[in-house]
């Protein structure tokens, strides 16, 4: 064990740091586009089936093809990294688009009805009211895309986008069950970490009603 | 004669399908007055009500506020003028009491201490003594004490209009004595216009000095309360009615 830390230990630091360096910034980019997008279709609910029927599709194709139907894309194929989280991001914004528009719309009409009635403009409305009514739905999506995302990075390496995936695909390739585990621990360790962190962030923004 | 404090002319509301809600209303409330507008379900005594603060808008005619069109102003200004208490209370679950209360001084932009102070003022208005309640949130308040909180927010910004949609009509009946008498001593210290939209004509008569009848978004009747009883108006008596219905019931089942 200390051996093989000592031997892999700065590569597996690495490639932890290059894995969450991924998932962040496919997560960023998500959430940049997916929430402004789930409440711009809050307001405009027949905007909202095609759109988040287009997510669902990205959502579905599975991890590999998606990663091999992107490469040939000039621009995207020639850096593996730019592919990788441009994909990672497709996946998070399912969570994060049909979360945010699901919180909004469940949202009680006789609260956002009242919010307008004291005088809100749309925008105190949608601060003051309906982001912090739904946040703890939104959060969920976060948690569910961070998740999604942690996994579907460990296949980038198969493109040369590195992250702990290229650990195991090495294990694999070289029948070196240490090496394997080598990556696959840490990988299912950011991903429990991730769902316990915002797991617990969700319960804390949970608005008590009874 | 002063200006109205509400007026209705010749509004009417038909909705896109072609269903009539409210047609051909005339109407002028008189400032710092209580006038009840009376009528069953569906007959569009709440639309009417929400004509004042631009909440809905008439197909023909207008309403005007203080004789400006309500068409013309800004909505998000003439609302925070307007006092407004449903039924359902409209409280936020994330915010305190204190914040709930104070929204729409938060949203005329006054400070932190303001808020606290003048929330402290109206808490004991309507009947919340002590400090404790301004820290709780709406889920550890009863429904009556839940009613309260709304009506402290609406007098909040201290608006001369008050609208009032079934503000009681959620309650069991000893709170709703009991929030009547408050209403009725806070209407006699306020001298606010306050329009109130009930079925109740008991309410009616004990909080209003006029009580309009509405029936399928007409007015068909509209009498100074005192003039209500010996009215021999069919509209009217239906309602009368109705109450001396239930009284007969009460004093059966109390014999």
């Amino acid at each position: 064990m200390t051996g093989f830390l000592r031997a892999h230990g700065y590569e597996m630091a690495r490639l932890t740091f290059e894995h969450l360096w991924l998932t962040l910034f496919a997560m960023l980019l998500a959430t940049v586009i997916g929430l402004p997008l789930g409440i711009v279709l809050s307001r405009r609910p027949r905007l909202a089936k095609p759109i988040i029927g287009f997510a669902n599709v990205l959502q579905t194709v599975p991890s590999l093809a998606l990663f091999g139907l992107l490469l040939p894309v000039p621009w995207l194929g020639e850096n593996a990294a730019r592919l990788a989280i441009l994909a990672l991001t497709g996946y998070a914004l399912l969570p994060i688009l049909r979360n945010t528009y699901a919180g909004i719309r469940s949202i009680d009409p006789t609260l956002t009805d009242i919010a307008t009635a004291l005088g809100m403009t749309a925008r105190q409305r949608l601060l003051k009211v309906e982001l912090p009514l739904s946040a703890s739905v939104i959060l969920a999506g976060l948690r569910t895309a961070t998740v999604t995302c942690v996994g579907v990075a460990t296949i980038a390496a198969a493109i040369g986008a590195g992250g702990l995936g290229e650990l195991i695909f090495r294990g694999v390739a070289s029948v070196d069950n240490g090496l394997v585990l080598g990556g696959a621990i840490p990988a299912a360790l950011l991903a429990l970490l991730a769902d316990a962190a915002l797991g617990f962030a969700e319960k804390k923004l949970t608005v008590k009603r009874a | 004669m002063a200006i109205a404090a509400v007026e209705f002319d010749a509004l009417s509301l038909v909705l896109s399908g072609g269903r009539s809600i409210l047609s051909g209303i005339h109407l002028a409330i008189e400032q710092g007055s209580t006038t009840a507008l009376l009528g069953r379900s569906g007959s569009g005594k709440t639309t009417l009500l929400r004509m004042v603060n631009a909440m809905a808008a008439p197909t023909a005619g207008e309403a005007r506020v203080m004789g400006e069109p309500v068409a013309s102003q800004d909505c998000t200004s003439l609302r925070r003028g307007i006092g407004y208490v449903i039924q359902e209370t409209g409280l936020f679950p994330h915010m305190t009491i204190e914040r709930n209360v104070g929204l729409p001084l938060e949203m005329a932009g006054a400070s932190k201490t303001q808020i606290a102070t003048r929330v402290a003022e109206l808490l004991p208005m309507v009947g919340l003594e002590g400090t404790s309640f301004a820290r709780r949130y709406p889920w550890q308040l009863s429904g009556g004490q839940r009613q309260r909180v709304g009506l402290a927010r609406a007098l909040a910004a201290d608006p001369p209009i008050l609208l009032m949609d079934e503000p009681f009509g959620a309650l069991d009946p000893v709170t709703r004595v009991e929030m009547q008498e408050m209403m009725a001593s806070l209407i006699e210290r306020l001298h606010k216009t306050v329009l109130l939209v009930t079925h109740d004509l008991e309410e009616a008569l004990y909080l209003a000095q006029r009580v309009i009848f509405l029936e399928g978004g007409r007015v068909v009747a509209d009498l100074p309360s005192n003039k209500v009883m010996p009215s021999s108006d069919p509209h009217v008596r239906q309602y009368i009615r109705a109450v001396r219905h239930n009284h007969r019931n009460h004093e059966e089942t109390a014999s």
